[in-house]
């Protein structure tokens, strides 16, 4: 099992649901995110483009979070995702440092934290991640890429796509609709 | 014109505007584990060689400073962790890819020998000491006997130790700026830089200081060097490095780093030395200074640079 | 053959036949449920049904609560057409409201202490008898008409019966003059009905939507959004009309950058092309409309290359996209818009909308306008309101005629004595409106209130209005509170119920307790004859066939629809409301009140050497005011920020991020600097912001001194003079980069 996550540029209109929606599953505090939003505009009035994107970690395949962590804390789990066992974490923020798309924050608490994908609060449960079950234009895909008849494997067949920052060799299971 | 925004307020001021997570703390850590691994390095280097005699201060007095260094340092890393209760997780596992995790465990086997080889060196400092227990003499006897194999294992470890200053760093390909292989060489090059600069400053034997001042001004040689070497590669690497680059040649850290890390940390001193050595007379203490001063700002300014530098955005 | 106006005379009476179709439901009578605040989800977990107040849509939804009985989350009711499920930022983060600490927290009564104004601290009973008294008084003296109600909320309707009660029928609300008056107007004159809200567009199924200004994505009206998102994934055609590259021109085929002021240029040469090269529906037109010939000759001039030297955009753009909508027709929505009071001829413009809606036949067919349907619930039963002796139209012989709501300016205007009037209002209730923010010219609503004998303000936080309240009663929030059902028009009929989630935090009160408690003490508690408004509720429910007990569970009902389709049939005969019973392109009511039957395009005036026109609109996370404070979306969205085009940054070398100040054609300048976001985004003649910013009361703590405010800088309306509608995009604002000197600054 790969769960991975696909956001369609095409239809997301930066509204930023999904990141309030998170903050109040997740019981992240006021004033940190588990998931952010990036509009890039491009051109020169009136020839524009517009590229939203909902960002949050990427549940990296080849994760560097992971790799640099001295306690063990950043790890993986069911279906690849890469979360933080925050009673081993000791806040030394090298894997904040490692991440090349900043997805991780030190909570107030001490520990990092980072998206988790909703594993256990919801996706165990058989339940879309909070992000993708409130996004208003249903912009969002989750579930099993080894499944080939899971919404991101077709959405991901039947479309073009891109991941971030591919020259840093994380395999990012988090993809971009374009 | 290219606009790209964070729209949606992330204001986690350890990520933005850029990331911030490490601070004083980290970059001195980095060059007292570096200076400690300089001075470990030498003693240990002129130990094995044989040469206590003529080095006595790089062997015998210059080392009693690096147990309180590294405690230092350690507390400087203690103090930066946002856990902090949970440090001793550290200790609980190894992990190899971890440059945190082995730094930790290299200061694990370092900061004891350090503390060894002071004791067994404590008789210079303090002529009149006893260790009053038997026990304590038979250890201090046996490592007495085994002081080639501490040696070697100092030799070795304050290498690790001296590389894993830059090594913490470039492991970091997520920081374009510390994303190069170059850091590892520099930083030990700096440590060691730093740790001669510190017998120099040290030592009241002119045969010593001088021996020592050489080998110095290698040591800066190779630092321009490496410096020079990294700064090619940047530029003839990604856009990103080349914006990295950029915050030296011409963005924020163009003065600070120039102009305190390489004139006045490596060719001032330098420049110094060749005179001295030359026979013009000088306050022998301001070569040393200034490098060390140097080695400090060269780890503040790669740390907070390299935080500048990011992929995105 | 179906006749609106039986409909509407039907639907009006009463529930009677919804009544009766709902009876088959009555398996739920006689259900009981625990009555618990909470009722158990399918997954056990504890929530109970809300419809959100973050903004006007209302989405029904549920309210969670955590282990220790906090509030903790809100999400959709899938049920709700309104939402589907799917709540926006708004509305999610709309816990951040209910833990605001900055809340009104007790009654306040103005008072005076040593010669300085200040708010004392009172029980309800102390405000609310002050308030009873002061009305009886003004009452008396000047007769009850000479009494405001200004609302926009869900609880303000208790308040309109109070005033209906007390014998004024002067319930204005924000909403139209300053918002979808020219509309409603527009399209009441044409087809003899109302856009409504949620507005009626059928954007799910349509091939082609043209949204002139409404910036949807940025304007957050959920179901429009998710509709917008599903004609994007099934191909249809988008076409934007805005000055800014917003976000619903990035999503659009065609992006077409007006200059501002000018669509009415534009709309005109759509229609004259649709009907040149003979695009337009008609068998449609011919069969449903009034005044073709008419329109055809006077549009004549209104060419792709006319139109190009005026609004700037090139005429095959105009004439592909007149195609695009031909093409799509009648699946194509020329949408109404919703803030539509821009320069003053917006009934106009808004009647060349509707005027191409029925060319293109886009009105009661499938993918454009279907006929909504609303589920009536009965009036408690109550003794017949007074007849009031006067309205507000009194202050303004002749004018307005068609507007179909109160003018909200209007009433302002007439707070403010003049001979020439014959109705000075002397008192205003404020219920959820921030009245200082919201309404145009400034200086006038000040004058106006420091001439009213009392001001009540009805609010959850202390906004900028509150500041000039004689008496400030603080509301509980949406979550801590019943309001009466939610029964907007829909496809589907449905209503929605709201229920506290948690007991109301400090001393704040539900405004139908205000209401009622008010009424008892102004001897007007016949009119409140039920004992508490669970009873109210649950009378209105078990007469269509429900029951409270039954909404507490599932928050949203839907009833089968009662009169005709969505959907025109094939040569369907029908009589539109309208005088000529036909889609009037030629108006007669506009003709009648002596204005163009069909419009005209005049221009507008532009910005003066060294200025630029100010355009505003909204961000999706807030909601003017009603958010400005919430710490949730004050996370998301802390401030805004003044767009300007990098060529026109170049010329004031400003640089992204830098603060300055605005100053307008009236040398108005702004209280708070404005940041700078320099972005191609925005034309080089305008520069734009997010209306509710800027915020001057030193409570709201996370708001104030935030941004910039919009609204102080328009000091200048352009009047529509058919429906007194406050056009404010007729103001222009240069930059100063150095603090003003304090005397300077307007307040
Ligand atoms: N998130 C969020 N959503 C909201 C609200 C909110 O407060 N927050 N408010 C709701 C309410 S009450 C309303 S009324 C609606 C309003 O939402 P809309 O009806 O969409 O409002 P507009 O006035 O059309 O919106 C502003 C847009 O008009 C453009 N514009 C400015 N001048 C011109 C012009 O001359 N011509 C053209 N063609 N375009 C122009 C601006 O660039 C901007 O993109 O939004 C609703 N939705
Ligand atoms: N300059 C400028 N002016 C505008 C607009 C613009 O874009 N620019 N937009 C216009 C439009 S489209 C509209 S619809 C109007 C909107 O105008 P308003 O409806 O006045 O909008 P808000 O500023 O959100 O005011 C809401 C008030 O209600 C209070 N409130 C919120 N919830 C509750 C509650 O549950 N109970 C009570 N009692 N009070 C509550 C808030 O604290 C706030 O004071 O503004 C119009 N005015
Ligand atoms: S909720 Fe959906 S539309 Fe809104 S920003 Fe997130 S991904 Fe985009
Ligand atoms: S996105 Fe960052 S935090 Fe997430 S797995 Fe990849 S490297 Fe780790
Ligand atoms: S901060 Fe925590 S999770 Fe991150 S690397 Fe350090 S110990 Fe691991
Ligand atoms: S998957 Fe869950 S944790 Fe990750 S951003 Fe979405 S809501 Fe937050
Ligand atoms: S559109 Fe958003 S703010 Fe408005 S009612 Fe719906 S959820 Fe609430
Ligand atoms: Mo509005």
């Amino acid at each position: 099992m790969r769960y991975a996550m696909a956001i369609d540029t095409k239809k997301c209109v930066g509204c930023s649901d999904c990141v309030v929606a998170c903050q109040t599953e997740n019981n992240v505090p006021i004033g940190y995110c588990r998931d952010w939003i990036v509009e890039v505009t491009d051109g020169t009035y009136p020839q524009l483009e517009i590229e939203i994107r909902s960002e949050r970690c990427n549940h990296c395949e080849n994760a560097p979070c992971v790799r640099c962590c001295p306690t063990g804390a950043s790890h993986y789990e069911d279906g690849g995702t890469v979360l933080v066992t925050h009673h081993k974490c000791i806040g030394c923020g090298a894997c904040i440092a490692s991440c090349p798309y900043d997805a991780r924050y030190s909570h107030p608490d001490g520990y990092v934290d980072k998206c988790t994908f909703c594993l256990d609060n919801r996706v165990k449960k058989g339940e879309d991640p909070a992000c993708v079950s409130v996004c208003p234009t249903k912009c969002m895909y989750f579930g099993d890429l080894d499944d080939p008849n899971s919404d991101v494997s077709r959405v991901l067949k039947m479309r073009k796509w891109k991941t971030l920052i591919p020259e840093a060799g994380t395999k990012p299971h988090v993809y971009y609709l374009i | 014109m290219k606009e790209e925004i964070i729209t949606s307020g992330r204001m986690n001021p350890y990520i933005d505007p850029h990331l911030n997570i490490w601070h004083w703390q980290i970059p001195l850590y980095l060059f007292l584990g570096g200076l400690a691994a300089g001075i470990l390095f030498f003693a240990a280097l002129y130990t094995i060689q044989g040469k206590q005699d003529k080095y006595r201060t790089a062997v015998k007095i210059a080392p009693f400073i690096t147990p309180f260094i590294l405690i230092i340092g350690l507390i400087a890393l203690f103090w930066d962790l946002k856990h902090k209760l949970y440090f001793w997780q550290l200790y609980t596992t190894i992990r190899f890819e971890s440059p945190m995790s082995w730094g930790a465990w290299t200061l694990m086997v370092v900061t004891p020998l350090s503390f060894i080889w002071c004791a067994l060196n404590i008789k210079v400092i303090f002529p009149d000491w006893d260790w009053k227990f038997q026990w304590v003499k038979e250890v201090e006897a046996f490592f007495r006997r085994n002081i080639l194999v501490i040696s070697w294992i100092l030799l070795i470890f304050s290498l690790i130790l001296g590389v894993y200053t830059g090594i913490l760093f470039s492991a970091f390909n997520a920081r374009p700026l510390w994303n190069t292989s170059i850091l590892g060489p520099l930083f030990l090059a700096s440590g060691l830089s730093a740790g001669a600069a510190a017998i120099v400053l040290l030592s009241k034997d002119h045969f010593e200081r001088v021996q020592m001042a050489k080998i110095d001004l290698i040591i800066i040689a190779v630092e321009l060097f490496l410096i020079i070497h990294m700064f090619m590669g940047f530029l003839a690497s990604t856009q990103v490095q080349i914006d990295a680059a950029n915050l030296f040649l011409g963005g924020p850290y163009t003065t600070p780093f120039w102009l305190f890390v390489v004139m006045l940390g490596m060719v001032f001193p330098a420049i110094l030395e060749i005179l001295e050595l030359r026979g013009y007379k000088m306050p022998h203490y301001i070569a040393p200074i200034l490098v060390m001063f140097g080695s400090l700002m060269l780890r503040f300014i790669i740390a907070y640079a390299g935080q500048e530098s990011r992929w995105l955005y | 053959m179906a006749n609106r106006r039986e409909f509407i005379k039907i639907s009006s009476i009463g529930a009677g036949g919804l009544a009766l179709a709902a009876n088959t439901f009555s398996w739920s009578k006689g259900m009981s449920f625990a009555d618990d605040l909470l009722s158990p989800d399918k997954k056990g977990a504890l929530r109970t049904p809300t419809y959100c107040e973050l903004c006007f849509w209302k989405c029904a939804g549920w309210v969670y609560k955590d282990e220790r009985g906090e509030i903790k989350k809100i999400t959709g009711n899938d049920d709700d057409p309104h939402c589907n499920g799917r709540f926006c930022p708004r509305g999610t983060g709309g816990v951040g409201m209910y833990h605001d600490k900055d809340r009104l927290k007790k009654p306040l009564i103005r008072a005076e202490e040593r010669g300085k104004q200040i708010f004392r601290e009172a029980s309800w009973d102390e405000a609310l008898d002050y308030i009873a008294e002061k009305l009886g008084k003004i009452a008396r003296e000047h007769g009850p008409e000479c009494v405001a109600l200004f609302t926009h909320g869900s609880g303000g309707k208790f308040f309109g019966d109070l005033m209906k009660a007390y014998g004024s029928t002067n319930i204005a609300a924000p909403s139209f003059a300053q918002c979808r008056g020219p509309r409603e107007v527009g399209f009441l004159a044409t087809f003899g009905e109302l856009v409504l809200s949620p507005e009626r567009t059928d954007i799910r199924d349509t091939k082609c939507l043209v949204l002139i200004g409404s910036h949807l994505g940025e304007n957050m009206h959920n179901g429009q959004v998710q509709e917008m998102s599903d004609a994007i994934d099934k191909g249809a055609t988008i076409i934007t009309v805005d000055p800014r590259f917003s976000i619903a021109a990035s999503k659009s085929k065609y992006w077409m950058p007006i200059k501002p002021a000018t669509d009415l240029a534009l709309l005109l040469t759509w229609i004259n092309l649709i009907i040149e090269n003979e695009w337009y529906d008609k068998d449609y037109v011919e069969k449903y409309t009034y005044g073709f010939d008419v329109l055809k000759e006077r549009v004549k001039p209104y060419t792709p290359q006319w139109a190009y030297g005026i609004t700037g955009l090139k005429p095959e753009m105009i004439y592909d996209t007149a195609k695009a909508m031909h093409d799509a027709s009648p699946a194509v929505i020329v949408h109404p818009g919703r803030h539509v009071t821009w320069y003053g001829d917006d009934t106009q413009r808004s009647r060349a909308v509707a005027i191409l809606n029925a060319l293109l036949g886009s009105w009661g067919r499938r993918g454009g306008f279907y006929y909504p349907e609303k589920a009536s619930l009965p009036d408690y039963p109550h003794p017949p309101y007074p007849k009031p002796k006067r309205t507000w139209r009194d202050a303004f012989p002749g004018k307005f005629n068609l507007a179909n709501e109160v003018l909200s300016t209007g009433i302002c205007d007439a707070s403010i004595p003049n001979t020439a009037r014959d109705c000075t209002f002397k008192a205003w209730l404020v219920y959820g409106t921030n009245l200082i923010k919201t309404l145009p010219e400034r200086k006038k609503t000040l004058e106006a209130i420091q001439n009213l004998e009392l001001l009540v303000a009805i609010d959850t936080m202390p906004m900028e209005i509150t500041g000039y309240a004689d008496v400030i009663l603080p509301e509980c929030t949406y979550l801590e509170r019943y309001d009466m059902l939610r029964t907007n028009p829909h496809r589907e009929p449905n209503i929605a119920l709201r229920m506290p989630a948690a007991k109301p935090k400090y001393d704040t009160k539900p405004a139908w307790w205000m209401a009622k408690k008010l009424a008892d003490k102004m001897g007007l508690g016949d009119y409140f004859a039920w004992n508490d408004i669970e009873e109210l509720l649950d009378w209105q429910l078990k007469k269509i066939g429900s029951s409270l007990d039954e909404m507490k569970r599932i928050g949203v009902k839907k009833f089968p629809r009662q009169y005709d389709d969505l959907y025109f049939w094939p040569d369907q005969d029908f009589i539109f409301n309208t005088n000529s019973g036909k889609i009037e392109l030629y108006s007669t009511d506009l003709e009648k009140e002596g204005f163009d039957p069909i419009p005209k395009y005049t221009p507008h005036p532009e910005p003066p050497e060294g200025y630029y026109r100010l355009i505003y609109g909204r961000a999706p996370m807030h909601t003017f005011s009603r958010t400005i404070n919430n710490p949730n979306l004050v996370d998301l969205m802390d401030e805004n920020t003044v767009w300007v085009n990098p060529k026109v940054a170049k010329i004031w070398y400003l640089e992204n991020g830098q603060e300055v100040y605005l100053q307008n054609q009236d040398g108005v300048i702004s209280k708070f600097p404005i940041k700078v976001r320099v972005t191609e985004r925005i034309r080089w003649d305008s520069v734009y912001m997010v209306h509710g910013f800027g915020h001057s009361n030193k409570k709201l703590s996370r708001a104030y001194g935030k941004g910039g405010s919009d609204s102080e800088l328009i000091s200048k309306v352009m009047l529509d003079p058919v429906m007194g509608g406050t056009g404010m995009r007729g103001n222009f604002v240069t930059f100063l980069t150095e603090k003003p000197v304090e005397e300077e600054v307007a307040s």
